[in-house]
């Protein structure tokens, strides 16, 4: 009898070990490497107006979210009404990173579907994409007063996700 | 009916895209032969198990390109993949470095063969001292 049970609580150990690691969700899902370090400097040109200037000194202050889409990125449409959702509610201020993507393209989707953000960086060429790991699109960054990367979602934003992984974070920050 | 059959035979013979624009080239042969090592051993974030040298994506075309780019402005293989680990984590190297976070990865096998070999060990160990079966045999028929 007691020859069984070292190996049944290894193979218990593993089973829940399998099973955890099952459970983990989104297995491309990756966390990013900033993730309690300060964001990535940039500038970049904005979308609409290649004139003016945007970059991280705009995000300081306030907590802000930083939302990664393209035109040929169909799940960023699927996300886009709750973007709106939450541009309307006035609770973030909302900035874009327009990655890959040209120009025309994106002012025409923007201006079908609606503009939640303050402004969109315009990076055609993945410079500012690489220099913040992003991978897929969409890619939304939450970034504290202090512009430190507080959590990075991969995947279209919802309520759900909204209040589970974003809400949560901002308020345990707050006192 | 041998319009079908040339038809067939002409569909064969055309070559499967082969055609994963591997891009970049050098003059040298050495930069050339450190460029192929380079990007078959970064994974493609976007199509996780496959190299970029593997891949065609957008992405892995973007690091192949930047990784030339490294290499001919003379940045050492360490400070490439710094550059790849500071913005896509460990998981981008095939061979992840030795860190507090990936030790696991580089202990585990070594540990796990060493478990098995001192099991085996004592196993062994302990039937060799066990009688054979006929001397067993004979003691009962004693």
């Amino acid at each position: 009898m007691n020859r069984f049970i070292l190996p049944l609580v290894i193979v218990i150990g593993l089973i829940v070990f399998l099973v955890m690691g099952l459970q983990h969700g989104d297995p491309r899902a990756l966390p990013s490497p900033f993730i309690g370090k300060p964001a990535p400097e940039f500038e970049l040109p904005t979308l609409k107006n290649p004139e003016v200037v945007i970059g991280t000194d705009n995000f300081a202050g306030k907590y802000t979210l930083v939302n990664v889409w393209a035109t040929w990125c169909v799940m960023c449409q699927a996300e886009h009404g709750f973007l709106m959702d939450l541009a309307a509610s006035k609770s973030i201020p909302i900035y874009g990173l327009n990655w890959r993507d040209s120009r025309p393209d994106a002012i025409r989707w923007l201006g079908r579907l609606g503009d939640p953000y303050i402004a969109s960086a315009f990076d055609p060429d993945n410079r500012v994409g690489m220099d913040w790991g992003v991978y897929g699109a969409p890619e939304t960054f939450l970034l504290d007063p202090e512009g430190t990367v507080v959590y990075k979602h991969l995947g279209p934003l919802d309520p759900a996700i909204w209040e589970r992984e974003f809400l949560s974070r901002m308020q345990e920050a707050s006192p | 009916m041998k319009r079908i059959v040339v038809t067939i035979l002409a569909a064969m013979l055309t070559v499967p895209a082969l055609a994963i624009d591997q891009g970049e080239t050098f003059e040298d042969p050495e930069m050339q032969a450190r460029y192929e090592r380079l990007i078959s051993e970064v994974r493609c974030l976007q199509c996780q198990n496959q190299s970029i040298k593997d891949s065609n994506v957008t992405l892995a075309t973007d690091l192949r390109r930047q990784i030339a780019r490294m290499i001919e402005d003379g940045s050492s293989d360490a400070e490439i993949a710094d550059f790849l680990v500071t913005r896509y984590g460990d998981f981008v190297l095939y061979r992840p470095r030795m860190s507090g976070k990936t030790l696991m990865v580089w202990i585990a096998p070594f540990a796990l063969a060493l478990i098995g070999l001192v099991g085996l060990v004592r196993v062994v160990r302990h039937r060799a001292s066990l009688p054979f079966e006929d001397e067993v045999e004979e003691g009962k028929t004693e």
